[in-house]
């Protein structure tokens, strides 16, 4: 009982170590965790717009509107290189190529910048506010959603990005680097779910 | 249980994966039509339901990668038991091997836990019951002299014992569970998978904590008083 009481306190004061091969480090779970209850926010304006356009039957677009299908692509095209990159970046500093970590990641950070400056000029050209209707409130529910993401991985790749100027980062040590990595590839595929909903489908 | 988005790798496959399933159904969408779009993407669900749940199955998972065996006259064990530990008939099985410095053990002990607890990572309870009853075993063993150690392991069993093997070279793996039709490890066909899964010798032994109990009670009985 007392062996118990004190592997019970050890545990409490210090969290289990991750074992060799099955645990999930403690940090990485956060950031799951963090991104399962994102992607159930994608869910619910997913389910708005299966609603208005399978339950309701609207019409997408109504007519006389468009989609900018072409550009959308590309942006696709963007965030895939995007993605890329990012792992590139990881990839390098595993390796311990600072030089490529820094590329990387700056390369990355343009390509999202991009694409959200693509994304706001689409939004000043589509022809149609918000106020038009469900459908153009759904569409610019949830590719602003998209875009406000774009904006929080583009704000921690800043970091990432200030982090790696001042050294930081190392092939034993890029938790950082890592975090914000998976987070951008949510925002990928997020994207490329919204892509191809939204304006192909 | 291994999560499959363990890194930024796992996730990076997983967006390709994604934008290659993608492509097709918006090619056709923008070639063809939307129905014809949503007929690839039905069958591309149905395709990877069957490449997931049936054509899977069919193949063997690949052998660990473990650390290789030492060739210097000591035996290394690696015994897997948690509710059985305290059995007698394990303590029997170890303890007929020869003792002293010839036999070495590693005793690895899955913490049981709900799936629940075990993704919010609430295991304390678990650890510290798997924990007393492995110190039991440990200390009885090394009382008969045996160079025993021991940790707790994930509580699948399978993968409890491969990250115990990726440190020990064991020479056998040695399972204990309770009887089959009790046993929720051989429901789960531990060893097969075990077999499958590590190029090693598997010793199964059965521990009946029940029969065992009401033996030592008979016998307490039948003592004179």
């Amino acid at each position: 009982m007392e062996s118990a009481s004190i592997a019970h306190a050890a545990h409490a004061a210090h969290p289990p170590e991750a074992h060799q091969s099955s645990r999930v480090d403690s940090r990485l779970l956060g950031v799951l965790l963090f991104i399962i209850s994102e992607a159930m926010l994608f869910g619910s304006f997913f389910t708005a717009y299966f609603f208005v356009r399978v339950v309701q039957g609207v019409d997408w677009p109504p007519e006389p509107f468009e989609f900018p299908v072409l550009i959308a692509s590309m942006n696709t095209a963007i965030l895939l290189v995007s993605s890329g990159t990012v792992h590139w970046a990881l990839h390098s500093i595993k390796k311990g190529n600072r030089l490529g970590l820094q590329v990387g990641l700056v390369v990355t950070f343009l390509l999202g910048v991009m694409f959200l400056v693509t994304q706001v000029n689409e939004y000043f050209k589509a022809g149609f506010s918000i106020e038009d209707g469900a459908f153009a409130s759904v569409f610019y529910g949830l590719t602003g959603l998209h875009g406000a993401h774009v904006f929080v991985g583009l704000t921690l790749l800043a970091i990432m990005n200030i982090r790696t100027a001042r050294g930081h980062f190392s092939p034993e040590s890029h938790m950082g680097v890592e975090a914000a990595g998976i987070y951008w590839h949510f925002v990928d595929i997020m994207w490329i779910i919204v892509w191809s909903t939204v304006y192909l489908l | 249980m291994i999560n499959p988005l363990r890194s930024e790798e796992d996730a990076f496959r997983f967006t390709l994966i994604v934008a290659v399933l993608l492509a097709p159904i918006a090619l056709v969408a923008v070639i063809w039509s939307t129905g014809a779009a949503l007929a690839v993407a039905g069958g591309l669900v149905i395709g990877l339901l069957v490449g997931l749940f049936v054509l899977r199955r069919e193949e063997p998972p690949p052998k660990a990668d473990l650390r290789p065996r030492r060739r210097d006259g000591k035996h290394r064990i690696l015994v897997v038991a948690n509710e059985t530990l305290s059995g007698r008939a394990l303590h029997s099985e170890i303890s007929g091997r020869p003792p002293g410095t010839e036999t070495e053990l590693r005793i690895v002990c899955p913490a049981l836990n709900t799936k629940i607890k075990h993704w919010t990572n609430e295991e304390d309870e678990a650890r510290a019951d798997a924990q007393q009853r492995l110190e039991g075993l440990l200390a009885s063993l090394r009382r008969e002299g045996f160079d025993a150690r021991g940790e707790i392991g994930d509580d699948d069993p399978v993968q409890a014992m491969e990250d115990a093997l990726r440190l020990f070279p064991a020479d056998e793996v040695m399972i204990s569970t309770h009887p089959p039709g009790r046993s929720n490890w051989l429901e789960h066909d531990i060893l097969e998978r075990a077999r499958e899964r590590f190029d090693l010798p598997v010793t199964h032994v059965v521990v009946d904590l029940a029969r065992e109990r009401a033996a030592a009670r008979s016998n307490i009985g039948a003592s004179p008083t």
